[in-house]
């Protein structure tokens, strides 16, 4: 089958749905692959790439008239127009959002797969171009971020005095937001970040950034993954720790959407509180914005001097990473398609992953899927509350100290028996067990020095010490009877083999050992 | 004034063995160790052979030729033997080494006997110089033959064999009495039968992964045998000698299982899985694993800054440790920070993995101890898991109901991104399902590891 990747019409877009890297695994499946004359252009990807990674170059009709349709913004009404009934379109559709497409898609027989409408199972991960998204501007909202403020990220201590470094607020810890902590804190600033999920807590850590606690705003695990609107005493809450959050702050980043609808985060009130210079970059500009004073598109500059960026095209900003992202999500659909690795496609619709995605097929509406149980959300939220989790710990140190005063008791009633013991055994006995009772200690704490890396070394080595048991078995060769003399000298023979093997492969480990040149 | 002059000499022998193992601590007083360790064992056979020659009751000619001809069977195998071992091979050796021990202290044992008055205290010494000897010794061929994988590994499961063993230490207290009765041999000899079952038994019911403890667990009694040897010989030396090995193999051991979690009896009396543990219930939800080819991993690993290693038995199996070392010079090369993980119980030896990339020629300071390493995870780019699985197996910390519950592990999940050398999606040695390859950051590079490494380097 053919697979056709034409060059994106929306005005200002860059991206395109395949690199020369991802029509090479594409061929690699089976597939051929016609890529529209110039579509890779804007992305720094050109004609011969294409053809050099064994995809042929054609014109938009070539493109459009193949088996499989891939890109990346919902088709013009022309652009439906253009595809072959049977065929396969694959692309951002925004299917819940855009029912007069679905529609068009249905009347002209196509088969078409959302991208944005993967399910979230970790399965699908790999085709989930929403998160390869938001990543991307994620970090791209940082760069912004950083051409507007008028200062470094970093602070920096310099003969001509200091700088503190930049104040960074991100609300909404999902993929963009946890980007936009990585970025800003990679460059230095110090990060705070707030999401009303609890359970990324930890993720916000993990990347560097502070957790910003707002016990009462903050909600249960979801079960689907995202997050849910707010109650009204969690909102006045949050509202209150947003307005404290950003007036303190030199850069807020705010990235909370709600499957595509933006919720208020920022009032124009706490706007007005925050500091001239300070900038807010909108992520969920393209669902109406999480400020109030966002214009969609575009960047603002307030009366009291704070920028608010409501860019859209953030992904289009980074083309050709996002392109190469975009293309390897595509890849894997096609992975997901392909089973037979055969260039024929093959769908199956009892795979949760892909009925999720698949909005019109065989002249059906297939929209909206049944829902699927999701695997987003960490499972067992449910644990122990802090006091049983003392309770416990309190409880597994008396059992332990329980324990040693046990063993204490038996250890005592030992050592006494043996003593006991010894005390009628023979004098000479009696000089042995002294002996032996002192060198096992000197043994114990001269082994509980050795460095866990010379362990086979050091068992080599005993080995080769233990042979010693060859000076019992030397001094019984000379005994007049045959047959002791016979065990004697095989005793030896063995023993001194140990003696010889183990110190030379002892030797020969340890000489291997060496430091860092 | 022979006699005195000897055992001036064992005294100094005595000191260079405590010295000997002193130096093995570090790596840089190993060899010190080494030669210490050397230098007590010849001054001691030297006195040894003075005294022998002396208190000979054959002419002295014979005796002299029968010792020659042991130093020249012992220097001629011994020498063979640790010329020729590989070191992936060196468990095996180092197991077949303490059967010898074993079998000579059942010898020796038997020749005390023959030769010495029969006192009771030098009687219960005899028998349980025997009986150790010959655990020691049946014991160290079964653990030889399961690592030199001339028997299956897979632990040997006969009916009540707890019961087994108890049945067979208590026929042997029964034997001791009738031994102490009546000094006659018969009892000894049947207590040898009963010994070698008992050493045979205990460790063919024990499975590959659980060999480490196995394994130091034999060094400890080989000490033991030959301290009762020196106990009935009389012979302080020995019973120094004996003392130290013992208790050296016995912290190994201990070791061993504190980085297991498990007691040392556990281990001893059954592997996992029969101790009725949920081993197949975390099987369910685990989700899928992500594949990853080499030119991808070679990517990843030329981007990335902080590169932790942690290789397991497999990598001795595939003796990938040599294309591991080339990768990584190359790797340094770069400017990218690599080091290595290295869990206690990582290998069939302690202190086995060490011994391999020793071998490789990678340096002893950039091969960390898991306690070392695990604090610096979280901030590393990518981790290779080479051929290790439970040791990483998160579920370990996670899941209070996996037989792995409480182990510590090498925690790998934390790291940006982790690639698992893996021939397929079987289980490890424990039988449980690692979570760790489900994680949206863990990639799998399936194949042979040597092979696997190799086309990295290419793609690199």
């Amino acid at each position: 089958m053919r697979i056709g990747i034409p060059t994106e019409s929306r005005i200002g877009e860059r991206l395109v749905a395949a690199t020369p890297k991802t029509v090479g695994q594409l061929v690699g499946l089976g597939y051929e692959v016609v890529v529209e004359r110039g579509a890779g252009a804007s992305a720094t990807f050109s004609d011969e790439a294409y053809e050099a990674a064994g995809a042929a170059v054609g014109n938009a009709a070539d493109a459009w008239l193949s088996d499989v349709v891939a890109k990346v913004n919902p088709p013009t009404d022309a652009e439906v127009a253009s595809l072959r009934p049977g065929t396969t379109l694959v692309a951002m559709l925004s299917p819940a959002s855009s029912p007069v497409l679905v529609d068009d898609l249905h009347a002209r027989g196509v088969t078409a797969l959302a991208l944005d409408a993967v399910p979230r199972i970790s399965r699908a991960q790999a085709l989930d171009v929403l998160s390869t998204m938001s990543n991307v501007a994620g970090y791209r909202a940082v760069v912004e971020a950083a051409e507007v403020y008028g200062g470094m990220f970093t602070g920096q201590v310099t003969a001509a005095g200091k700088t503190p470094p930049a104040r960074v607020f991100v609300i909404g810890a999902g993929v963009a937001g946890l980007a936009a902590i990585g970025a800003a804190g990679s460059m230095g600033a110090r990060v705070r970040a707030f999401d009303v999920r609890p359970e990324v807590g930890e993720q916000i850590e993990s990347m560097g950034a502070t957790f910003v606690q707002a016990e009462a705003a903050q909600q249960a695990v979801s079960a689907d993954g995202y997050a849910s609107a707010l109650t009204q005493e969690q909102e006045l809450l949050t509202q209150q720790m947003y307005t404290a959050e950003t007036a303190d702050a030199d850069i807020v980043i705010t990235t909370a959407l709600v499957r595509g609808h933006a919720p208020t985060t920022i009032t124009a009130e706490m706007v007005a509180g925050m500091r001239r210079g300070s900038v807010i970059i909108d992520l969920a500009a393209s669902g109406g914005g999480n400020c109030e004073l966002t214009v969609p598109g575009t960047a603002v500059v307030t009366e009291n001097g704070v920028t608010v960026v409501g860019y859209t095209d953030l992904t289009s900003r980074m083309p050709q990473h996002t392109s190469q992202l975009f293309g390897t999500n595509i890849v894997h659909l096609l992975q997901l398609l392909t089973p037979g690795k055969d260039g024929q496609l093959v769908l199956d619709l009892d795979d949760p992953v892909q009925r999720g995605m698949v909005v019109t097929h065989d002249g059906e509406v297939l929209w909206p899927p049944p829902p699927v149980q999701v695997s987003a959300a960490p499972a067992a939220p449910a644990g122990p509350t802090s006091e049983e989790r003392a309770a416990a710990t309190a409880a597994a140190a008396a059992d332990k100290v329980r324990r040693r005063q046990r063993r204490s008791v038996v250890l005592a009633l030992l050592a006494v028996l043996v003593l006991f013991g010894i005390s009628f055994a023979p004098a000479v006995f009696l000089g042995h067990v002294t002996v032996f009772v002192l060198a096992v200690i000197v043994g114990y704490y001269v082994i509980s020095n050795v460095s866990h890396s010379l362990h086979t070394p050091l068992m080599a080595q005993t080995n080769a010490i233990s042979g010693i048991i060859l000076v019992g078995a030397l001094l019984q060769i000379g005994d007049d009877s045959w047959l002791v003399t016979v065990l004697a000298v095989i005793a030896a023979s063995v023993a001194s083999i140990n003696v010889f093997g183990g110190f030379l492969v002892a030797n020969r480990m340890i000489r291997m050992f060496r430091k860092d040149a | 004034m022979l006699t005195s002059v000897a055992q001036a000499v064992y005294l100094a022998a005595a000191v260079l063995f405590i010295l000997s193992l002193a130096g093995l601590s570090k790596q840089e007083t190993a060899r010190r160790g080494n030669v210490a360790g050397m230098v007590g064992m010849a001054l001691a056979l030297v006195a040894t052979v003075a005294l022998a020659l002396e208190g000979s009751e054959r002419p002295v000619e014979v005796t002299g030729s029968l010792i020659l001809v042991v130093f020249l069977v012992g220097s001629t195998v011994g020498t063979w033997q640790a010329r020729r071992v590989e070191m992936t091979q060196m468990p095996e050796l180092i197991a077949i080494l303490h059967s010898f021990v074993g079998l000579a202290a059942v010898l020796v044992g038997y020749n005390s006997f023959l030769t010495e008055p029969s006192d009771p205290a030098h009687l219960v010494e005899v028998f349980l110089g025997v009986l150790i000897g010959a655990v020691t010794f049946t014991g160290s061929i079964v653990a030889y033959l399961k690592l030199s994988t001339k028997i299956s590994s897979a632990p040997m499961v006969l009916p009540g064999r707890n019961w087994l063993n108890l049945g067979m230490v208590v026929a042997s207290g029964a034997l001791l009495a009738w031994f102490l009765g009546t000094g006659s041999v018969w009892p000894l000899l049947l207590m040898t039968v009963v010994a070698l079952a008992l050493g045979w038994h205990l460790v063919a019911s024990i499975g590959g992964g659980d060999m480490p403890v196995v394994v130091s667990m034999l060094n400890s009694y080989s000490g033991w045998a030959a301290a009762a040897a020196g106990f009935m010989l009389s012979n302080d030396l020995l019973i120094v000698t004996g003392a130290l090995v013992g208790s050296s193999g016995a912290i190994l051991s201990y070791l061993m299982c504190t980085a297991m979690n498990r007691s040392f009896v556990s281990v001893i009396l059954g592997g996992y899985g029969t101790a009725g543990g949920t081993v197949v219930a975390a099987d369910a939800e685990l989700g899928e694993y992500h594949e990853i080819k080499p030119p991808e991993a070679a990517e990843l690993l030329a981007d990335a800054r902080r590169v932790v290693i942690t290789p397991g038995y497999g990598m001795a199996v595939a003796k990938a440790q040599y294309p591991v070392a080339e990768l990584v010079a190359k790797l340094r090369a770069r400017g990218i920070d690599v080091r290595f993980g290295v869990h206690p119980v990582a290998g069939r030896l302690p202190g086995h993995m060490n011994v391999l990339l020793a071998e490789a020629k990678v340096p002893y300071d950039i091969v960390l101890e898991m306690d070392e390493i695990n604090g610096d995870l979280a901030d590393t780019d990518v981790v290779l898991v080479i051929g290790a699985n439970d040791t990483v197996n998160p579920a370990a910390l996670d899941d209070p109901s996996s037989p792995i519950a409480g182990m510590p592990v090498l925690e790998v999940w934390k790291a940006a991104r982790v690639i698992v050398f893996k021939r397929s999606m079987a289980t490890g040695y424990a039988g449980v399902q690692n979570p760790l390859f489900f994680r949206e950051n863990t990639s799998m590079l399936f194949g042979d590891a040597k092979d696997q490494v190799e086309h990295i380097m290419l793609a690199l």
